[in-house]
């Protein structure tokens, strides 16, 4: 066993991860102050990372940079727009925040239309329509008449414009049961990703804090 | 003046990045990049102010009424405050120091090994513990109670299985298996439900643009 040294610049720091680590752990037994203490701490330095990041990775390059040497002046007026934001906290002119929120909405939600058109519905479209080339492989091509299938199936679980009797009713049910293999899988893969987190967790509580594993 | 001309900006802005997607042309693309890597970034990066605003006056709140669990709070802001400083002052890039020194010997206190050694493990640690949650919330709601509930349950099953390196050896044709459900009716699943998603989007980006939804004008000043 050869626990990691305290003592060491490097020790302290094993340490504070392995008595945060733990301190969220204790959350399995119940909510508890040391639970409670890591969880408002981390609230805390993720805040103040962020705000460091945003300042020395884009305030600072992108705008004080370029200004201070009399390039891009037109981000001056952009800057103040910018810092709207901060009227906010000030009840009496609270609604000028509104304008940084309009340009970045308004782009956001003009760029989305045509994007996300083209992303999930045309070119999702040309990879779902089954085509000579499709059977080059014929395992491949059964596959591509089953994911077609369930495209079409799973669509028609969402069609809610008419009753769901006749021909509908057997396909929408078909549809189900693709999403809720979809639903199992998504489940299992995010449910397997936790696990590989925990498993670090381990790893480094046994290797990296107590030593007892290479 | 109040909610018209923010409405405007936002029809306006919005075609225009609608349009530049559409439109080819060297200048209108090249007016979408500067929109994009300059007006953007920088209006995204005051917003920044919105949240940290928020999480300060919430914790001061709770401190002054004294509410449950209220010393915490101080935790909070006495954190936030601290690795702000370190961070601003002391630099981002460990290769090229701040205005602060952050190194005391050999021993380190620089924003990125706060960040190493207190952010990450309690990021990674959270999500690891949700790993517990989600089994009990899952053995809760999706108990085999019927057909389509089995099938989930199945297919997550076989998934977890298939990502285990044991079971290439015990049950050699289950990784496989589990890379088809993934492959095959996941996809077409997923492909079904997207299509509804991005129409969902198009329909919610057109109300924002044309002032239908105006959930964002908030309260104040009408």
């Amino acid at each position: 066993m050869n626990i990691a040294n305290p003592l060491t610049p490097e020790g302290i720091w094993v340490w504070v991860a392995a008595i945060l680590t733990m301190a969220v752990f204790s959350f399995l037994y119940r909510e508890n102050p040391f639970y409670r203490f890591a969880e408002h701490l981390f609230v805390g330095i993720a805040n103040g990372y962020a705000i460091t990041f945003y300042w020395h990775r884009i305030l600072v390059p992108y705008l004080f940079s370029p200004v201070s040497q009399g390039q891009k002046l037109y981000l001056i007026p952009i800057a103040m727009i910018g810092a709207l934001y901060f009227t906010r906290f000030i009840p009496k002119v609270s609604w000028l925040v509104r304008f940084p929120i309009a340009i970045a909405l308004g782009y956001g939600a003009g760029a989305s239309i045509p994007r996300s058109v083209d992303a999930t519905i045309i070119q999702q479209l040309k990879a779902t329509i089954v085509t000579r080339a499709s059977f080059a492989d014929w395992q491949q091509g059964v596959w591509a008449v089953i994911i077609l299938l369930g495209v079409i199936c799973t669509i028609s679980y969402f069609f809610f414009s008419s009753e769901r009797k006749g021909l509908l009713k057997p396909i929408s049910y078909v549809g189900v049961v693709f999403i809720m293999v979809g639903f199992g899988a998504s489940f299992g893969y995010t449910v397997m990703a936790r696990i590989s987190l925990f498993i670090g967790r381990l790893q480094f509580l046994l290797g990296d804090w107590l030593g007892l594993i290479r | 003046m109040k909610r018209q001309l923010p409405l405007l900006i936002v029809l306006v802005v919005g075609i225009f990045a609608a349009a530049a997607f559409l439109i080819p042309h060297p200048i209108v693309r090249s007016v979408d990049e500067v929109f994009r890597n300059d007006v953007l970034r920088i209006i995204a990066a005051f917003s920044l102010v919105l949240g940290v605003g928020s999480i300060l006056r919430h914790h001061f709140i709770k401190i002054k009424r004294k509410a449950a669990h209220w010393p915490f709070s101080y935790i909070t802001i006495v954190a936030l405050f601290i690795s702000a400083i370190i961070g601003l002052l002391g630099g981002i890039d460990p290769n090229r120091p701040g205005i602060l020194p952050t190194q005391v010997g050999g021993f380190s206190f620089h924003i990125q090994t706060l960040f190493s050694n207190i952010m990450v493990p309690l990021a990674a640690t959270m999500f690891a513990l949700l790993a517990f949650f989600m089994a009990s919330a899952a053995y809760r709601a999706f108990r085999a109670r019927n057909f389509e509930a089995t099938l989930l349950l199945a297919a997550a099953f076989i998934l977890m299985l298939g990502a285990v390196p044991l079971t290439r050896i015990v049950i050699p044709p289950l990784p496989d298996f589990a890379e088809w459900i993934l492959a095959v009716p996941n996809t077409a699943a997923k492909r079904g439900i997207g299509f509804g998603v991005s129409l969902g989007i198009f329909a919610t980006s057109l109300k924002i643009l044309l002032g239908i939804e105006r959930g964002w004008l908030g309260g104040g000043g009408s």
